[in-house]
């Protein structure tokens, strides 16, 4: 645990005295201290192409009052950079008047241990390891054109005073372990990516030579994309796969109730509460409580503890995602979903965990029942335009189906569809439900989280295929 | 206030001395401030403030063709000493890269040319507070305009860049930003769209009034999209995103996607990529240029070049390392490109719309679906039907798709380009995509 006013010319109580001092006429707020470790080790093209380290340490302060959040951050831990950033605040506020709430939840629930993952492991192992999975990947044969692997680790101590010397802290690992391998056939060249990761010791995921799995399920997403075809383009059936493919679920409506957004009334969902938004069948939970799951989280970056938030249960449209100033503002509960990606960033609401839970039906009788469609294993990245709804993602593993078979790979294509009515789409939910692998990052307003999904295979009536054939 | 240069000289040279005293026989240091003030409104009030101060430390040393990197945040003496301890361990267990090095002694940037790319001018957080109520204003004047939100952020920043070859530069530069985002309704339904501006100079920002009016029409013009049938089509890009085809060829010109094989245009200098009408030039050494800069960011000089000559791929974007393996010299391009543009075509943007009966008019595309290895293109897109010169009805919902070598022969430009970015293009229009619809 860091000590982050050792070696600073303030202590803790100093510092506690200006929070408290500087947020008593606002309705929220707090010292936000961060210590950041991480490191990030790259094998390319048969050599040790990087390590590097990283070591940030700053703070974020923040005062709240009505709807107006000022915020001021630095790396310089000191007594004149925080009267700097208190006045800044209070000068931002002056004709403001707000009530301090106090009242904030606490929990004893830890969701992952205080391990720090960059030590845990030699740097000697870790390019080892690299080394590794570029012999066994190379070994497959002259047909592997490329191979990149990396480790990516982090711990990250965070510290939140609030106003009236409350202290909240939490210590987090992450890991991320991946590998891409470019494959050259014929003169054709295809990718396959595939990764692990989350709030352990890369051990936990690599040991017994599991390593080993990840590179074999990229050598097989690259060579099926060899054999693809030219993807269709236009409105038909899609059965999704269980898993990753959930980010369908995180784009399409995950990023429309996030609470931000439905307070300031610019979300397709801001009128649709207690709704029919989907298919009866079909529940959305944002879970921040799985233990070592990436997206998890003891206390968010506000101090709640995390809960398991339903969204959408039997259809119906049930609650937001609230961080404490959206809450306050709609008169609700924060869910524990206030999250920033650095102490450089201001809180928002933010997605977790985000799963469809398990129906009855299972994926063959889904494929079966299409005539004419796709089948989709693996995806890229999406993105979503939250006010018109309409979101997107990219296929990196899919199939044709025809008359209830599955038929030939296809090549890389966008799906695109409309957020509130794709759900209403959904007419089979799987039995299979699975999480995702630890390697998801969400993107808003240019803040990176960690994050995780899960679903099962879902069938959707209608979504377009953005292919080239018609 | 940004800290001088003497200050971040100080450090470079405490890191290198020290890098070296523990057994680096080479080193790079990058010593970083910048100071940021941004502040954002919302429906007319305001919304956010937000200071940021940051200082940064790029370190990197090398043991003979042995190679390693810290950065950090804090720059007090005993945190770099603790890390360049950690990085020379790092160092010397790193497996060795013959083409790990420092640049080439007589590429490194010999002087610093005054670019104007800093303007001292503070805007005190009242002023932005009065900019952005013009800017909102103006925005919300339609009744179909349901929620607004601009910001205003000023950026200043100062560094150094040095190596143990005696190369040392530096310089500050500034910039300032606003943008407006307004959220129009029509039966229940919503549409947003945006307009920004970013100068080096705070009396080159666009007028307020203009910002604001300019989102709130295109928000509007947005209302009450279809979606239209499957089928090949023309389609036009938008100056906003036709740029973005640029980006496409940087990422596939660069030195590390040429040496790993990983480019749809390896194997392709000197041929003809585009139509012979089309000329791209990166230039860093505009005044005032948001991409300018005086050397690349391993310190090696960059000049302007000529990436695609009457539709001839003439240059690669070469850095240090990828060129040792490509057996060229850098041409200053580690980190990209500078201001990189098409020369203008020669159509006009009327005659453009009016070359064929039917378009699609693409303002937004939304997805990343281009591959960079293979060249397939597939995203999310929206804009408008262009029907005999005359944008009809908005459209959304649909992809549009293609190949990037394909794409990149079926160009034609219009002679309306702008100098608003880093990377600018004038309206293009891309002959026969795919377009997925119902």
């Amino acid at each position: 645990m860091s000590n982050f006013f050792k070696e600073t010319d303030i202590d803790t109580s100093q510092a506690e005295a200006i929070v408290t001092e500087t947020l008593k006429n606002c309705d929220d707020g707090e010292l936000y201290l961060e210590n950041h470790k991480s490191e990030s080790i790259v094998l390319d093209d048969n050599k040790i192409k990087s390590s590097t380290y990283n070591s940030d340490q700053g703070y974020g302060f923040r005062a709240v009052t009505g709807e107006v959040v000022a915020y001021s951050h630095s790396n310089d831990i000191s007594k004149e950079s925080l009267r700097k950033s208190s006045e800044n605040l209070k000068d931002t506020l002056k004709s403001k008047k707000g009530t301090y709430n106090h009242e904030i939840p606490k929990t004893n629930s830890k969701y992952y241990e205080n391990i720090n993952p960059i030590e845990s492991k030699t740097f000697d192992s870790k390019i080892d390891l690299l080394k590794c999975v570029n012999n066994y990947l190379r070994s497959k044969g002259s047909i592997v054109n490329q191979v990149t692997a990396n480790f990516l680790g982090e711990h990250k101590s965070i510290e939140i005073i609030r106003s009236d010397n409350q202290v909240l802290k939490d210590d987090r690992p992450l890991v991320r372990f991946n590998v891409s391998v470019v494959l050259e056939k014929d003169g054709k060249k295809e990718t396959g990516v595939y990764g692990v990761g989350g709030r352990q010791s890369y051990d936990d995921y690599l040991k017994d030579g599991s390593w080993k799995d990840v590179c074999d399920e990229a050598f097989r997403i690259a060579n099926v994309n060899l054999e693809s075809k030219p993807a269709p383009a236009g409105e038909m059936k899609v059965v999704l796969g269980p898993g990753w493919p959930a980010i369908l679920i995180h784009e399409a409506i995950g990023h429309g109730l996030e609470g931000d957004f439905n307070r300031k009334k610019t979300s397709a969902f801001h009128n649709l509460m207690g709704q029919q938004v989907a298919s009866e069948g079909v529940t959305i939970v944002d879970d921040g409580t799985l233990h070592q799951r990436r997206g998890s989280l003891t206390i968010d970056d506000e101090g709640t503890p995390t809960e398991n938030t339903v969204l959408i249960e039997n259809g119906i449209l049930k609650n937001y995602m609230q961080d404490r100033l959206n809450a306050r503002l709609m008169g609700t509960k924060s869910t524990g979903s206030g999250r920033r990606e650095s102490y450089k960033h201001v809180v928002l609401p933010r997605m977790r965990n985000t799963m469809m839970l398990s129906g009855k039906y299972s994926q063959d009788e889904m494929i079966s029942s299409v005539d004419k469609g796709i089948f989709a294993v693996s995806f890229g990245g999406g993105q979503v335009d939250i006010t018109s709804g309409k979101f997107v993602f990219n296929c990196t593993e899919a199939y044709e189906i025809n008359n209830g078979k599955i038929g030939s790979p296809i090549k890389g294509a966008t799906l695109i569809g409309d957020g509130p009515s794709i759900l209403k789409e959904v007419s089979l939910v799987g039995n299979d439900m699975k999480l995702d692998p630890g390697i998801g990052t969400c993107g808003k307003a240019g803040q990176g989280v960690p994050v995780g999904v899960a679903q099962p295979s879902i069938l959707i009536n209608k979504m377009t295929v953005g292919g080239t054939k018609l | 206030m940004i800290r001088d240069q003497e200050f971040l000289k100080d450090i470079a040279s405490y890191c290198i001395e020290n890098s070296k005293k523990l057994g680096a026989t080479d080193v790079g240091v990058k010593v970083i401030h910048s100071v940021s003030e941004n502040v954002s409104f919302r429906n007319k009030k305001l919304d956010e403030s937000n200071r940021a101060d940051s200082f940064a430390v790029n370190l990197t040393t090398y043991i003979e063709k042995k190679k390693s990197s810290i950065n950090s945040s804090d720059l007090s003496k005993s945190n770099l000493e603790k890390l360049i301890e950690r990085c020379i361990d790092a160092t010397k267990i790193t497996p060795s890269d013959e083409n790990n090095s420092l640049p080439d002694k007589d590429l490194m940037s010999k002087e610093i040319r005054d670019l104007n790319l800093y303007d001292e001018t503070h805007y005190q957080n009242d002023k932005k507070i009065e900019f952005l109520k013009k800017v909102e204003e103006t925005a919300s004047t339609d009744e179909k305009i349901v929620n607004t939100e601009a910001g205003f952020t000023e950026n200043k920043n100062n560094f150094i860049l040095a190596n143990s070859n005696g190369f040392l530069g530096g310089y500050k530069t500034s910039n300032f930003s606003s943008s407006c985002v307004a959220v129009s309704r029509i039966n229940g339904a919503m549409e947003r769209d945006y307009e920004f501006g970013s100068t080096r100079f705070l009396q080159d920002m666009m007028k307020p009034e203009e910002i604001g009016k300019i989102a709130a029409n295109k928000a509007i013009k947005k209302l009450g999209p279809k979606k239209i049938k499957s089928e090949k089509i023309g389609v036009i890009f938008d100056k906003r995103i036709s740029k973005g085809i640029l980006s496409t060829l940087a990422s596939a010109i660069s030195a590390s996607a040429i040496a790993r094989g990983t480019s749809f245009l390896k194997d392709q200098i000197n041929s003809e990529v585009f139509p012979n009408s089309i000329n791209i030039i990166d230039d860093p050494k505009i005044e005032k240029g948001l991409g300018s800069q005086n050397f690349d960011s391993e310190g090696v000089e960059t000049n302007s070049l000529k990436l695609v000559e009457n539709g001839i791929l003439k240059n690669y974007l070469i850095d240090t390392y990828y060129g040792k393996k490509l057996n060229l010299k850098s041409n200053g391009r580690s980190g990209g490109t500078t201001n990189l543009y098409f020369e203008n075509g020669t159509l006009s943007f009327k005659d453009l719309l009016n070359s064929e009966k039917k378009f699609l008019y693409i303002t937004e595309t939304i997805g990343h679906g281009g591959n960079i290895i293979t060249g397939d293109y597939s995203v999310g897109a929206s804009g408008f039907m262009v029907e005999d010169g005359e944008l009809t009805y908005p459209v959304s919902e649909i992809t549009i798709a293609g190949n990037f070598k394909e794409m990149f022969k079926n160009i034609t430009l219009a002679n309306d380009l702008e100098m608003k970015y880093s990377t600018n293009a004038p309206t293009l229009l891309i002959n026969q995509m795919t377009v997925a619809g119902k």
